[in-house]
Formats: C-alpha cells, sequence, structure tokens
C-alpha cells in the first residue's frame, strides 16, 4: 500500500460535526437519514470520543464527521438530525474539516 | 435491594407507569414477558395480529392524548406490528411497542424468527432501543415512555432479547416514570415579529392542525378568532379546534375541502400555520398554495419550520402556548370586510353534501348516526373511521365539536386502521360507545379484531358502508383513468351481518330497519359491540375533489368532473 499523499487536495464541502451516544445502530440511524431525504453524503468519518463514560456503562460518545455538499435543504436537513435521540450536538464546520484532507490522503 | 428478571422488571415499570391495559401476541420470544405479565394487575387483551395489537394501542393513545402499550414477539410479530408504527410516526401518536428477540448470543445468525427489528423500526419510530441487560431496563423503558409523549410525539420500539428478559438484576430504587417533558415555551421575539405580521395583515387566515388539537390550543385559537377576526380552517386531525358551526369555520382544507376553505386560501394574505406540516393533501400543488400569503408557522417540532415552504415568521414551541402568547400580544381587530367576506364564501361554496336527510344514503347515513350517538351520549362521542370514501364523508359531516374525537390515519392512510382503534379507545374510554365508521374494504384488512372486540366486551358500534368495491380508488379510476374501473371491485361479496354474528358480535341491516335514527340510537345504546351494515352501492363521488397533483383552488365540484377553477380575486379586492 503506497503512504498517504499528505499534498492531496483537500475534499470540498460543508462538514456536520455530531457527538452521538456510541452504541450499535447510531451510524446506519445517522445515514439512513439522510439517504431517506435523499441527500447526499460525500464523506463519513467516526471514532468513539476518549474518556466518555457513557451514562449507560455501554461504551460513551462517539464522533460523527460528514461531509457535505452545500444544498439549500443544509439548514433542514441538520434540524432533523437534530431530532434524533442519540444526537447530543451537532456543529457545522463549513469550512470543512482536517479529518477530511487526512482520508483523501489516502486516496491520492 | 430487589432482585428481578427483567420481564419483571418490565411489568413492574409499567405498573408504575399507570398502564391499565395492554394488546399483544404472545410468542417464544416474549414468552417471559407474558409469565411475567400473568402476575400483574394490567388487563392484557389478546389482539388475533400485532397490526391489531399496534392500531389497540394507538387508538388508546389517541383517545386519552397518553402513551399506550402492545407487545409482540421476535420476526413475524415484529414485523406485523410495522405498519400501525409508520401509522404512528406520521400521525404523531405516542406508543411504546415492546418486541421480543432472539437471545443475544443469537443475534446475527439468522436464528429461528430472528429478524433485524431495530433496523427495520429506525425509519418508522421516533426512536428505538435494542436491550442489553436486565440492569438497563431500568432506563430504558421510563425513556422509552418520556420520548414517545415528549414534544412532537411518537412511537417507540423497544427490542428486548430473550436473556434480557429472564436475566436477573439488583438494583437499589425503581427509577421514576417516564413523563413528558415540559412543552417548550415560545421564544418572545419570535411571538412579536408573528404578531407584528398578523396584526400588519388584512386578510389573515388561521391553519389548525393535529398539533394545535393535541396541545389543547383551541380555546387560544377561538380567541383569536373572535378577537381578530381570524377565520379558520383545519386539516383532518385538527377538526373540532374550531366549532363545526361558527360563521369563520371553513372546515377542512385540501383535497376534500369545501370551495369556501379552499378558496379563502386563495385570497389571505396571511397564513398563520398552527401545529401542521403542509402535507400534500392539505395544501396541492406547493407551488399554487396561498399565493399571495405570508407563512407564520408554528410547530414544536422545529424540523418542520421550512420544510415545505419558508417562513416569514416561526416559533418553534408548543401550540397552545404559543397562541396564547399571540392571543395577549395582538390587539382586537374587527376586520369586517374580510369576515364579511368569509361568511359569504361559506354561504355561498359551504358543503352541501347530496343525500343529507336521507338516513340510508352514504352521506345521510353518518348524519343520522351522529345524531343518534348524540341521542345516547351527548354530542361528543369518539369516532374512528377507516380508509376511503366513507372517511372523507366523516370528516366532511360528523358534527365535530371538541379536538381529538376523530380517530383516523391522516398521513398513512391505513385500510384496517378502523376497528383496532375504536376497539382501543372503547377501552380507554369505558361507559361510552365508540364508532366505527368502516368500508367493506377496509373493515376485512382487520376483520380479524372482530373476535378481540367481542372477546373484550369493547362497546365499539361498526357502521360499515358496504359497496363492494374500494370505492376511493374507484372514484379516481372514474375520474382520472378515463373510467376504466381495474382491480378495484369485489364480485365475491360477504354477508357482513352473518360474518359478524359468526363472531358472536350482534348485527342488522339498516335496510330492514323501520326507522334507522331509531335502529342505531338503540344499537348505541346497548352494551358491547355490534355491526350495522348500510349498502351504499349506489353513493355519490367525495366532492369536491382536487385531482391529485393539482391545485387547492382547481377543483372538481361536479359528478359530471370538470374542473372547476375557485378563484374569485375581485371580490378579494374589496376587502383591501
Ligand atoms: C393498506 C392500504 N392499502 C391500499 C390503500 C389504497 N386505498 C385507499 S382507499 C382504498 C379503498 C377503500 O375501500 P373501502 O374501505 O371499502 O372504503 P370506500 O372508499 O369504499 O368507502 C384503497 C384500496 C390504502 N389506503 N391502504
Amino acid at each position: 500500500m503506497p503512504a498517504p499523499d499528505a499534498n492531496a487536495p483537500a475534499p470540498a464541502g460543508t462538514v456536520l460535526e455530531l457527538t452521538v451516544s456510541n452504541h450499535p445502530g447510531v451510524m446506519s440511524q445517522v445515514c439512513g437519514l439522510f439517504a431517506r431525504r435523499a441527500f447526499n453524503v460525500e464523506g463519513v468519518a467516526c471514532l468513539p470520543l476518549p474518556d466518555a463514560a457513557g451514562e449507560d456503562g455501554g461504551g460513551g460518545l462517539s464522533r460523527i464527521w460528514l461531509l457535505l455538499r452545500e444544498d439549500q435543504r443544509l439548514v433542514q436537513i441538520v434540524r432533523q438530525v437534530e431530532k434524533l435521540h442519540d444526537v447530543r450536538a451537532t456543529r457545522l464546520l463549513p469550512g470543512g474539516h482536517p479529518v477530511f484532507s487526512a482520508l483523501a490522503a489516502h486516496l491520492a | 435491594m430487589p432482585t428481578l428478571t427483567g420481564a419483571e422488571i418490565i411489568v413492574r415499570l409499567l405498573e408504575r407507569q399507570g398502564i391499565e391495559f395492554l394488546a399483544g401476541i404472545p410468542g417464544g420470544a416474549n414468552l417471559p414477558l407474558y409469565d411475567a405479565l400473568s402476575h400483574s394487575r394490567i388487563r392484557h387483551v389478546l389482539a388475533r395480529h400485532e397490526q391489531g395489537a399496534g392500531f389497540i394501542a394507538q387508538g388508546a393513545a389517541r383517545a386519552t392524548g397518553r402513551p399506550a402499550v402492545c407487545l409482540a414477539t421476535s420476526g413475524p410479530g415484529a414485523t406485523n406490528l410495522l405498519t400501525a408504527i409508520a401509522d404512528a410516526r406520521l400521525d404523531s401518536v405516542p406508543i411504546v411497542c415492546l418486541t421480543g428477540q432472539v437471545p443475544s448470543p443469537m443475534l446475527g445468525v439468522d436464528a429461528f424468527q430472528e429478524v433485524d427489528t431495530y433496523g427495520l423500526a429506525i425509519p418508522v419510530t421516533k426512536h428505538c432501543f435494542l436491550a442489553r441487560s436486565p440492569e438497563e431496563l431500568l432506563r430504558i423503558i421510563p425513556e422509552a415512555f418520556r420520548i414517545a409523549a415528549s414534544g412532537r410525539p411518537g412511537p417507540v420500539l423497544v427490542d428486548l432479547p430473550r436473556d434480557v428478559q429472564t436475566g436477573l438484576a439488583s438494583f437499589d430504587a425503581w427509577p421514576e416514570p417516564g413523563l413528558p417533558d415540559a412543552p417548550p415555551v415560545p421564544d418572545p421575539l419570535a411571538v412579536a415579529r408573528a404578531a407584528s405580521l398578523i396584526g400588519q395583515s388584512r386578510r389573515p387566515l388561521l391553519l389548525l392542525g393535529g398539533g394545535a388539537a393535541r396541545s389543547g390550543a383551541h380555546r387560544a385559537a377561538r380567541l383569536l378568532m373572535e378577537r381578530c377576526g381570524l377565520p379558520a380552517v383545519s386539516t383532518l386531525h385538527g377538526l373540532g379546534c374550531a366549532p363545526a358551526d361558527h360563521p369563520l369555520n371553513l372546515g377542512m382544507l385540501g383535497m376534500h375541502a369545501a370551495r369556501a376553505a379552499n378558496a379563502a386560501l386563495e385570497e389571505c394574505d396571511l397564513l398563520l400555520a398552527v401545529g401542521c406540516r403542509l402535507d400534500d393533501r392539505a395544501t396541492g400543488r406547493m407551488d399554487r398554495f396561498c399565493p399571495d400569503a405570508a407563512l407564520v408557522h408554528i410547530d414544536i417540532d422545529a424540523a418542520e419550520i421550512g420544510k415545505r415552504r419558508a417562513t416569514q415568521a416561526a416559533v418553534a414551541a408548543d401550540a397552545r402556548l404559543a397562541l396564547e402568547a399571540l392571543a395577549e400580544s395582538l390587539e382586537p381587530a374587527p376586520r369586517l370586510a374580510w369576515r364579511v367576506r368569509v361568511t359569504t364564501l361559506g354561504e355561498q361554496w359551504g358543503l352541501r353534501p347530496p343525500g343529507l336527510d336521507d338516513p340510508r344514503s352514504a352521506y345521510g347515513v353518518i348524519a343520522a348516526a351522529a345524531r343518534a350517538a348524540a341521542r345516547t351520549d351527548g354530542p361528543d362521542v369518539l369516532v374512528a373511521t377507516d380508509v376511503g370514501r366513507h372517511q372523507m364523508r366523516t370528516a366532511q359531516v360528523w358534527p365535530q365539536v371538541r379536538p381529538n374525537r376523530l380517530l383516523t390515519s391522516g398521513g398513512l392512510g391505513t385500510m384496517g386502521f378502523g376497528l383496532p382503534a375504536a376497539i382501543g379507545a372503547a377501552l380507554a374510554e369505558p361507559g361510552r360507545p365508540v364508532l366505527c365508521v368502516s368500508g367493506d374494504g377496509s373493515l376485512l384488512m382487520n376483520v380479524q379484531e372482530l373476535a378481540t372486540a367481542v372477546e373484550q366486551g369493547a362497546r365499539v358500534k361498526i357502521l360499515l358502508m358496504d359497496n363492494g368495491c374500494l370505492g376511493l380508488v374507484r372514484q379516481q379510476q372514474e375520474l382520472f383513468m378515463g373510467g376504466r374501473t381495474f382491480g378495484s371491485g369485489f364480485s365475491a361479496r360477504a354477508d357482513y351481518v352473518a360474518l359478524a354474528r359468526a363472531f358472536g358480535m350482534p348485527a342488522f341491516d339498516l335496510a330492514a330497519a323501520a326507522d334507522p335514527e331509531t335502529a342505531m340510537a338503540e344499537a348505541f345504546a346497548a352494551p358491547g359491540p355490534c355491526l350495522i351494515r348500510c349498502a351504499v352501492e349506489d353513493e355519490p363521488h367525495v366532492l369536491p375533489m382536487v385531482p391529485p397533483g393539482g391545485a387547492n383552488c382547481e377543483m372538481i365540484c361536479q359528478e359530471a368532473g370538470t374542473v372547476e377553477t375557485i378563484t374569485a380575486k375581485e371580490a378579494a379586492h374589496a376587502c383591501a
């Protein structure tokens, strides 16, 4: 496997950063919501958050980053995501997020 | 420190939650739960199909406004529930569904009666849980009730692997029952902006939806109507918020509205939409809906705001609190010209269904049933409907005197809803009859629940409009498919009076009654269930009708089926 290319261009788009309960099914719940509303997700990254003891002892919190195309429906879809009970916090990062540049490097 | 099995914990939590009855069907994967239920004071209602159990829970939840519970086993039990869950989701009904699941170590191996219930439930529930330990139930069960009833209500599913039901848990104290969160209060700035827009408008119109009914916003709505000259239209689920006979109430909007209602939408310069989601059956073609109006939207679900149309002002809050705040900030305004205009519209273009005074006709029998019910039990008995022409007729002519008394599947439009929902409502409101207006197509979709109604002695009175066809479908074929009625007729007709009797339910044919209204009144007054058949083969179309995909202002008003445009802009300008 070739080494990731550190100079690969960062993928364009807005990043939606979510803090979610970390248990099976949450990822598909979030992605399913986008799919059902025919809203394209360009990229996904997900990692458990360190040191976040979950209230159910079942594994704490995770962070999900979704790379999205700017679209007039974006505000609407964020509201829909905020309705999910496993979604604890949302943050919209119009300038993108370095996690996707790092991922893109693996494609170069 | 109690040590109990997961199943016992669930049953105790349901008791503490105040659950009096639940509906379901047992199977291998939920047997431990059933065993624990056998020692409980909670009444178990054995449905004859899980979809029936789901709708029985819905009927109770819709009648009381509080969460109700249904049970199913894994696999086919869970899949059979899904339609009722999806229906609850679209109509925002709080139910808690407890499904058995194969033991945790077997998950994912295609065990006997295993399906991915959690995965299937995600898109149709408000939230779902997969319980992973008996201890976790102490948190999950109250949380399920809290989520189902909080904010915009909806269905919550808890999937319960068998080992979670049989495993033991020790704990210090019982958790508090799950109660709804306090309703979100309106932001004063948002209310002020809405009030200022309404204050400036000349021809404002109030649109009342299910959220207005559910939150108890009808008093504030009536106050606004009177004080500020705000006429009202309602969605199917908002009916009853405004008094049926109020001159400023134009009734239901949309596909089967009176022309007056859709004309007022056309003429208004501001729409105050309260607790509704502007669904396509209500709005018609969105780009031609209320063409001259600013939109002020009040909804408890912030995600509804701006979903279908951009707003000029919005309040994301409980409908009652928001309308009360609005009523306080608005100066009384006569809006005389607009009032006169709306009253005239109502007189000119109000509903005039044919045959209203013939108690054996499709419209007349519903009016007669309403009079008969009022005679025995007052004007506000619960009415459940199925889906079809009989449903739209009931919405058009049943005299709604208060909100939340019409139980009907609006969002999903599920045939088969009526009978089990009526059973659930009758069990939740014992001592009064619940009318179920159904069609022969719909009744057959959950006909097995006749047995449940008899077994439970539920005071459900089925008014069966028997036309030997899928009426509403046939109507669309007659109007929009060149009259080719294909696949919508029943050549094998059942004798529904005999069928009901076969289940042990009293039944009679209205054609044989000397005085239909008195016969119905006697049937309603009797305890237990009953089926009344009314033949309506020669029924007229449900009119007016907006052709599917059309604009609200273009309605078919005559049997011949030609589309008439109902704009009357010149008159609107007279009020400017
Ligand atoms: C489960 C389901 N399947 C199909 C439909 C489509 N559909 C809508 S109304 C209707 C006919 C209803 O017939 P019936 O219950 O006899 O009532 P009627 O219109 O004759 O009064 C059908 C098939 C539906 N709404 N629900």
